[in-house]
């Protein structure tokens, strides 16, 4: 399996604005206010890279599974 | 659930003219008794109005509600203009293509890079102030200044043009304050000056934000047009300090009416970051609910169904009241253990700027509190001029004395 990526969110840091569950939907959601990946693993979709880019906080962080290389935010 | 908003009459909205900072009670009624409400603003067409905490966190946040639909209705608004607000019509896909060259500017971790700036333009305002003597007027020494000083810096426009885009920038958040011909002259002249600075950066690169933003249109010109670009940096330069310009005042008038709880940040400048997220979700800045989303299927909104193409607005002020999230909602508390307020918004069009806002605030805060100890209003409540006409709540002047 390769060329997937593996999405975290830091429950700490998140602030629950609403932006990643508001833009990409079919990845993330807020359980108790705070946002939570649907999937840890997804196919590369610009969707989650764009969540990570836009948090206020930082709080998504998207990697390559295989090498923990950081893919976002930039 | 019900579906007959026919047989339901649409109240007038907003209830009344704004009181200070008071929410009409009609807010607190409605949660209770009836969640969705229809409403007809001065105009456009009439609209759902939700004023539930999770109802208003569902029309602002589920991607079945969208803003670019609003495009070519006659939006519920009001002031007679239509349109124009730019990122704020737009639903993702394209939003974000936009959002996402500005983000990184505006992230918590950017902007505490700039608290360090901000404590020196506060302190040499502070300075300022004391050498004037008491009483001053704190809208024109340090609440008119002090934001304005930040976005300059972080944009990387010059301070000195200020009284130029100042004039200018009330045409973004103007309702009736100025004359529709005014507002088009205004924005007008906001654009042709940064359109000039942008001018400017393609003869010469800067390391602040309009220089990002510009090469991010000349190395990809697909990700931001050239009209996009002067009205981004228009809406950054406008938004990123009318409204803090106005919320700070408010944020003293707040503490200064209620002496015990400036006693308790002065005597605990700890307790500061929690207060101004208190006292954003405490005082209803907006005049009234704005920006309607429109409903892209059908879907049920406070047990009523709202029906696909009807417009929904949701009221942050009557969210941020709200006893279902909140406990003791109407009170001022600095020592809430969490405080999820809606007062930057929710959703794809949070506020790009709430952290630069946040650590504005509190930097303002902090100085005032140690500065400024003895701080107390230089003239009755009662005589304090209000401004009117405005899509947010604030005062023309602040007169303290120390």
């Amino acid at each position: 399996m390769s060329g997937q990526w593996r999405v975290s969110v830091d429950r700490d840091r998140c602030i629950g604005s609403g932006l990643c569950a508001g833009t990409a939907p079919e990845h993330f959601q807020l359980v108790d206010k705070k946002s939570t990946p649907l999937h840890e693993l997804v196919e590369p979709d610009e969707a989650v890279s764009d969540a990570a880019d836009c948090c206020p906080v930082e709080a998504i962080l998207v990697t390559d599974p295989i090498t923990g290389t950081t893919i976002a935010p930039a | 659930m019900s579906t007959g908003h026919e047989v339901m009459q649409a109240r007038t909205y907003p209830f009344g003219d704004p009181d200070r900072l008071n929410l009409d009670p009609m807010y607190s009624k409605l949660r209770r008794e009836e969640p969705l409400t229809r409403v007809r603003l001065p105009f456009g067409e009439e609209a759902w109005l939700a004023t539930r905490y999770d109802d208003v966190r569902l029309v602002l946040g589920d991607a079945r509600f969208s803003r670019a639909a609003s495009v070519g209705r006659d939006e519920p608004r009001t002031h007679p203009r239509q349109g124009e607000s730019g990122m704020l019509s737009m639903d993702p896909p394209e939003h974000t293509r936009l959002r996402k060259i500005i983000a990184k500017a505006f992230t918590a971790r950017r902007v505490e890079q700039l608290r360090p700036r901000t404590q020196e333009i506060a302190d040499g305002l502070a300075d300022a102030m004391q050498q004037h003597g008491s009483p001053a007027d704190l809208v024109e020494h340090f609440a008119d200044v002090l934001p304005v000083a930040v976005i300059c810096e972080l944009l990387g426009v010059p301070f000195a043009d200020r009284d130029k885009f100042q004039t200018w920038s009330e045409a973004i958040i103007s309702t009736t304050s100025l004359t529709p011909q005014q507002i088009m002259e205004y924005l007008g002249n906001l654009h042709g000056y940064l359109a000039g600075l942008i001018a400017q950066r393609r003869v010469q690169d800067t390391d602040d934000l309009l220089g990002a933003m510009v090469r991010a249109r000349d190395e990809d010109g697909d990700r931001i047009s050239e009209q996009e670009l002067v009205e981004l940096s228009a809406g950054l330069l406008a938004a990123g300090h009318e409204t803090t310009v106005t919320q700070l005042p408010n944020f003293v008038y707040v503490l200064l009416t209620n002496p015990d709880r400036f006693a308790e940040l002065r005597d605990d400048p700890s307790l500061i970051p929690t207060a101004v997220d208190e006292l954003m979700r405490y005082i209803p800045l907006g005049t009234a609910a704005a920006f309607a989303r429109y409903a892209t299927e059908d879907i049920e909104v406070g047990g009523v169904l709202v029906r696909a193409g009807e417009p929904v607005l949701g009221s942050l002020a009557s969210a941020n009241r709200d006893g279902r999230v909140f406990e003791h909602p109407d009170e001022l508390d600095f020592h809430r253990e969490s405080n999820p307020h809606l007062g930057f918004g929710h959703g794809p069009h949070h506020c790009v700027g709430a952290q630069l806002a946040r650590m504005e605030l509190q930097v303002a805060l902090h100085t005032l509190v140690t500065r400024f100890p003895g701080l107390r209003l230089a003239v009755a409540e009662q005589e304090l001029p209000w401004k009117k006409g405005m899509l947010v709540r604030g005062l023309r002047e602040l007169p303290v004395s120390w």
